[in-house]
């Protein structure tokens, strides 16, 4: 079993408002010198959280402690840049099991489900009335459902439904990994293997 | 069934297909880098598995290595400590390591195809998202997590779903001056850095025929920041004249039998995209970008749009041009800049370096650019010193550095301090991509050399 199995997470969540948010933003490349998977989440949005004198920067939400939970509420576009799985690893290491958006880029999506964050894609709308309902009331609970592949806002009972993929979903719920897939079918790899032109 | 190009290379590699699931593709070849190995080599070791196909995987070191004296020990520890991590790695599962001061060492992407490791109608992927470089020769290549890394590693085999088709067509003859940076440059300016998120693109036409082999790698290496996950363009006598003879390239009967397959790689007929798109190749002019993603680009002659021209939340588009320092409705030309920098797998190749040289022969650095001119590969760098181009830019006041990614992604010591506008030929310019507060212009060679001898933005269209 490669990361915990997800099902029902419900949780507060911390809203980010901005478009386009990028890998180099998300885990800024001087932070990828690591050799094993550790204390990236120290490191999330480093630029955003910390002056340089490393001081904590006010504004930035992850320094408001009136935000807090396990989803993060990104803008459009959330994740663009770098195919970096060290930020999804910081996202995950800072505690977020969800990140919600109205749109993804290809390869943090990716990235993600192979970690066990689950990427939670809803309308434009909705994605709005998220933040507008977490900026009037930081209290405001998400319930994400994987197995109904449905997210709702638990004070006002609005929701949506999510899409993934039938097998990725199998494999958040079991908390399996692809490895464990091919591991298993490794003799019809390599049948394949002695036939490829290349 | 008619077929695209790259339904051809994608379905001949299914080994299979789960229903409601992605399909299992085997991939040919595996390009590894220090930086997003380690973890996958020590969740193989945890696992208890070797690698699959050793002789399918090609280890170099390229992001995190100085561009300086890389003949003494590497100073930074953690980087040392990355660098000789890949080294054991390798090691331990058998696999081709071109480390520093290797002869073939250099960026991934710029190396792979001067040895032949890149061919047409391969699958390729590495742990860089500019996998999509090897899109040029008509390999299905993209970048992958370090999970996906650990897969291929361990099964050759990655799990994706089959992404859309997309094709973009251009006809038309490029201007004096317009090089493939800003063709791509272009496209993305009108998709914006999520239009072709989910898609896979063919580039057609006139525009690409006429490209030349380090120019379609250009152009493919940018697919990503459209948000597609690679880029390919058909092989045509030209990738078979550049790839031939090259060291992994197959050689007698075996080229013949690879030919045999490479011949029936293009878009048949009729063959039907999710989505098509065409621009004219005579409406493109020298770019540059202003904000802080490749979207945000335009004609150099331009002036920054407004707001309200542009698509995307208005807040974010104001927080962008704080961050660059620059206002709605400014012209760009003319205004200062304090490095440039000439490398990355974007324009790091020995056609870069001649255009280049070629504006700044006989002209010299203006006083207040520094300037980084990192080859992307010790083949490009030995080519420079011997088609005497390193004479022209010593004489004009530049001076060349070693082989590596260097301030495309600034993991090393080449960072561009705060504040400070650079000129790069590379392929992001995102917030602190170049180093924390750096302000990046991504631009072509010529734009970058034209930039280097003025000091501040300028037309190359003036100095050729
Ligand atoms: S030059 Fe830049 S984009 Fe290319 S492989 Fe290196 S870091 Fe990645």
């Amino acid at each position: 079993m490669a990361y915990d199995s997800f099902h029902i997470l419900k949780s507060t969540a911390v809203p980010l408002p901005i478009e386009n948010v990028d890998t180099d933003q998300i885990i800024p490349a001087r932070f990828l010198k690591a050799t094993e998977r550790k204390g990236f989440g120290d490191n999330l949005f480093r630029d955003w959280r910390y002056d340089q004198e490393d001081s904590p920067k006010e504004d930035f939400v992850l320094n408001n402690p009136i935000y807090r939970g396990k989803i993060l509420v990104g803008g459009h576009n959330f994740g663009s840049g770098s195919s970096r799985e060290h930020a999804a690893w910081a996202v995950y290491d800072y505690g977020f099991r969800c990140v919600v958006s109205s749109f993804f880029a290809d390869i943090f999506k990716n990235n993600c489900l192979n970690i066990g964050v689950l990427p939670v894609q809803v309308s434009a709308e909705f994605l709005n009335t998220i933040f507008e309902t977490i900026t009037h009331n930081p209290k405001t609970e998400l319930i994400v459902d994987l197995p109904q592949q449905k997210i709702q806002i638990n004070s006002t009972g609005a929701s949506e439904n999510f899409e993934i993929n039938a097998y990725k979903k199998e494999n958040m719920l079991n908390g399996y990994d692809d490895i464990d897939y091919l591991n298993n079918i490794k003799s019809e790899i390599q049948d394949f293997a002695e036939n490829t032109p290349l | 069934m008619k077929k695209t190009l790259f339904d051809k290379v994608w379905d001949s590699h299914v080994v299979r297909s789960i229903k409601d699931g992605p399909d299992v593709l085997f991939i040919d070849r595996h390009m590894v880098h220090e930086v997003t190995s380690p973890v996958a080599f020590l969740g193989l070791k945890n696992r208890k598995l070797a690698v699959l196909h050793p002789e399918r995987t090609f280890a170099t070191a390229d992001h995190n290595t100085p561009t300086i004296n890389q003949h003494l020990p590497v100073a930074d520890p953690l980087s040392r400590n990355q660098l000789k991590a890949l080294e054991e790695n390798a090691k331990t599962h058998g696999i081709s390591y071109w480390g520093l001061g290797h002869q073939k060492n250099g960026i991934v992407h710029v190396v792979g195809p001067e040895y032949g490791i890149t061919q047409p109608g391969a699958t390729i992927v590495c742990g860089d998202s500019h996998t999509s470089t090897h899109g040029a020769f008509g390999a299905i290549a993209f970048g992958i997590g370090t999970s996906e890394v650990e897969m291929v590693l361990a099964t050759q085999c990655i799990m994706q779903p089959k992404p859309k088709k997309m094709r973009i067509t251009i006809d038309g003859k490029l201007n004096h001056g317009v090089t493939p940076k800003d063709v791509a440059l272009f496209i993305i300016s009108k998709l914006t850095t999520s239009g072709a998120t989910g898609y896979f693109v063919e580039y057609a036409g006139e525009v690409f025929r006429d490209l030349s082999m380090e120019g379609r790698m250009t152009v493919c290496n940018l697919s990503i920041e459209m948000g597609a996950r690679g880029g390919m363009i058909a092989p045509d006598e030209k990738t078979f004249e550049y790839i031939k003879g090259r060291e992994y390239t197959p050689q007698g009967a075996s080229w013949d039998k690879a030919m045999g397959y490479w011949e029936t790689l293009y878009t048949d007929e009729g063959a039907s995209f999710d989505k098509e798109l065409s621009f004219d190749g005579s409406e493109i002019d020298p770019m540059i970008t202003f904000g802080t993603n490749p979207g945000m680009g335009m004609s150099i002659t331009k002036a920054i749009p407004k707001a309200e021209e542009v698509e995307g939340g208005a807040a974010t588009y104001a927080k962008s041009l704080a961050y660059m320092g620059y206002e709605e409705g400014e012209s760009m030309l003319g205004k200062p800049i304090d490095y440039v920098f000439i490398g990355s797998c974007t324009n790091g190749r020995i056609e870069d370096f001649r255009a280049f040289a070629n504006i700044v022969k006989n002209k010299k650095r203006a006083e207040n650019v520094t300037a980084w001119l990192v080859p992307g590969s010790h083949k490009v760098l030995n080519a420079i010193k011997e088609e005497g181009l390193l004479e022209i830019l010593e004489k004009a006041g530049f001076q060349l550095r070693e082989p590596g990614c260097s301030a495309c992604l600034a993991m090393n010591d080449d960072k561009i301090p705060a504040g400070k506008y650079a000129v790069s030929t590379s392929n992001r310019n995102f917030e602190g991509r170049q180093g924390p507060g750096a302000r990046t212009l991504l631009a072509s060679p010529l734009v970058a050399a034209a930039a280097a001898i003025t000091g501040k933005i300028t037309d190359p269209r003036t100095l050729i």
